[in-house]
């Protein structure tokens, strides 16, 4: 295959993990959501404040699938929220380099929160930049760190982005 | 126009039901701004770190004002006594522009953008355009001035609203009131000692923020973390895992006004006990964390101080609550503190604003543990996201129902006194009887 299709491929398999993921939070399969992790794969959802000004906070930080799943069981079982339901916009992913075996990647996304029964709203809206790496099961991300422009938070933010 | 409503309309003796319309009237709402927020109280502003050099500043708030938090020039002579910082209101005093617009930044002065109007870093006017005019020719061609300011303005007069300062251990504080105590006193001698505890001697360094916009009156937010009788039922980590519930020792402290308050309380081994874990739905006996280093809690030894109200002894808790009102919460849950620093927008909504801190001489392990630990906190929490979606299902059902409802806050009785323990309601009690003396309802 010449470089043009190899990286074109990448490009779309990396675009078919993103649909995936957010089909994923979007159905609630929430279980489903760790395993796009590597088992040590970190998590994170960061304001742009931090990040640009290199201040470690974030609003989630998550540092293996354990901590993912404990994050799971307080999304379905632990932690009170009025229901919701979320609906991702992505762009396609814009591979930014590779190098032993990790694949640098960004994306921007938009997440919609609707209530039932009301009007849908613009939640949260940032990029993603993603570690990724190809594994026997597909590609898992090695980090992906949500950095979000919506400083301001609406309430809560319960489910994953 | 309507006329205004009067609003000595307080149906119940003492502070134990508060009316529906506390958190609901507008015209109420705007009194509060000038009594509480505007009036004789110290509002928080920020931590001393957040500005470490000079110039640095950082827009903060008091009530719905926009203030500025700066670092000044101070003469050798008098940096014993002053550390610079300086608040000013955000609001250029000739045509009233909210001038600074960067979050935070580093500035020599400030300079409206409108006209050029500039101040010095303490809120002085240092100088404006055409003040004195512009020199022209007259008909005649003679030399002449055109415009100015009038004889006798005075730069000095026409400066940014320039508020009281304090600062205690690295918390600053503003205040709009001539007439407010100094702030030792507005917190009392029994409240600094935990301010002290956390702070005193302490160099803190800053691990950033969260923000969260609530669809609820502010006043719910003083009240939660005046609440000891919900974490153990509404969040299960607390119960579960002994971190806040009614089994454990604990003691509610108020100032002598009744309007700050400190919740205190030692951490048990959770588990089941059924006096408060029976037919409790959020305590999940076989609940067990995948990753226990979301909860690696290591004690520090800050944490134990001379008993303030035991002479002799010593007290250790593991989590303290603190209210300073009308705006500031500040928590120690284990190894995990931040500041929460309420802004209302209206009486149906409020900003709460998290930053999040630990000390200098923290190693990098004990960094990471207080950033692991504050997975719990801030909009996104394990146990806070839950405070901010009942505040909104509270003010929901107070704007359904309105004139004539009210809440009950009668667990423990009708008083308003400290107890040893924490199934009472007394410091929303106490916080009320505060709140309508100064609201004259």
């Amino acid at each position: 295959m010449s470089a043009d299709g190899a990286r074109l491929l990448l490009q779309l398999e990396i675009d078919q993990l993103n649909a995936a993921y957010a089909a994923a939070l979007d159905e609630k399969r929430f279980d489903a959501w760790p395993e796009f992790f590597m088992e040590d794969g970190s998590y994170k959802v960061q304001a742009r404040e931090n990040f640009d000004r290199a201040l470690p906070l974030a609003l989630i930080a998550l540092e293996s699938r354990g901590m993912m799943k404990d994050r799971v069981y307080g999304v379905t079982q632990t932690i009170y929220h009025a229901p919701y339901y979320t609906r991702h916009v992505m762009s396609p992913a814009q591979v930014l380099g590779e190098e032993a075996g990790r694949i640098t990647a960004q994306s921007h996304y938009a997440v919609f929160r609707t209530k039932p029964g009301d009007a849908s709203e613009v939640y949260n809206v940032g990029r993603y930049v993603d570690q990724i790496v190809r594994t026997p099961a597909g590609l898992k991300f090695a980090s992906r760190l949500c950095v979000y422009d919506s400083e301001m938070v609406l309430n809560s933010l319960i489910y994953p982005i | 126009m309507n006329a205004p409503q009067t609003l000595s309309r307080w149906t119940h003796p003492g502070s134990s039901r508060v009316p529906f319309w506390a958190y609901t009237d507008a015209q109420l709402y705007q009194r509060e701004l000038d009594q509480i927020f505007y009036g004789d109280h110290w509002c928080y502003v920020g931590l001393e770190v957040e500005i470490p050099n000079i110039g640095d500043y950082r827009l903060t708030w008091i009530g719905e004002r926009q203030v500025i938090m700066v670092r000044d020039r101070v003469a050798p002579k008098d940096r014993g006594i002053d550390k610079g910082i300086r608040v000013v209101e955000n609001r250029c005093a000739h045509r009233g522009v909210r001038f600074c617009q960067q979050p935070q930044g580093n500035a020599r002065s400030f300079v409206c953008p409108y006209h050029q109007w500039t101040y010095k870093l303490n809120g002085e006017l240092a100088g404006l355009p055409f003040k004195d005019g512009v020199a022209a020719s007259d008909e005649n061609g003679e030399p002449c001035v055109n415009g100015g300011m009038p004889d006798g303005f005075d730069v000095k007069q026409h400066g940014l609203t320039q508020l009281r300062v304090a600062v205690l251990h690295g918390l600053v504080f503003a205040t709009f009131s001539d007439k407010t105590p100094p702030l030792e006193a507005y917190l009392g001698p029994k409240v600094v000692p935990w301010l002290d505890r956390i702070f005193k001697g302490h160099q803190l360094t800053l691990l950033g923020y969260n923000r969260q916009r609530i669809p609820g009156n502010w006043k719910l937010m003083m009240e939660n973390i005046k609440d000891p009788y919900h974490p153990g039922l509404l969040h299960t980590w607390f119960v579960t895992f002994g971190l806040w519930r009614a089994d454990q020792k604990s003691r509610m402290v108020m100032d002598d006004e009744g309007r700050h308050a400190v919740m205190i309380s030692r951490r048990n081994e959770g588990g089941q006990n059924a006096a408060v874990t029976q037919g409790v739905t959020s305590f999940k006996e076989n609940m067990a964390l995948n990753d226990t280093r979301l909860l690696d809690v290591v004690t520090e030894p800050w944490w134990t101080i001379a008993d303030p109200s035991d002479p002799g002894a010593q007290i250790t808790p593991t989590v303290t609550m603190i209210t300073l009102f009308p705006s500031l919460i500040i928590q120690q849950q284990v190894n995990s503190l931040s500041t929460r620093h309420i802004v209302p927008r209206g009486e149906g909504e409020f900003d709460f604003i998290w930053t999040h801190f630990g000390f200098a001489d923290d190693t990098p392990e004990m960094t990471r543990r207080r950033l692991r630990q504050s997975n719990l906190f801030g909009p996104a929490g394990f146990v806070s996201a839950d405070d901010g979606e009942v505040i909104e299902l509270s003010q929901g059902g107070f704007r359904q129902w309105g004139e004539g409802g009210e809440t009950l806050c009668e667990l423990g009785g009708t008083g308003t006194e400290a107890t040893e323990h924490m199934v009472t309601e007394t410091l929303i009690r106490s916080m009320y009887a505060y709140w309508r003396k100064v609201m004259a309802v």
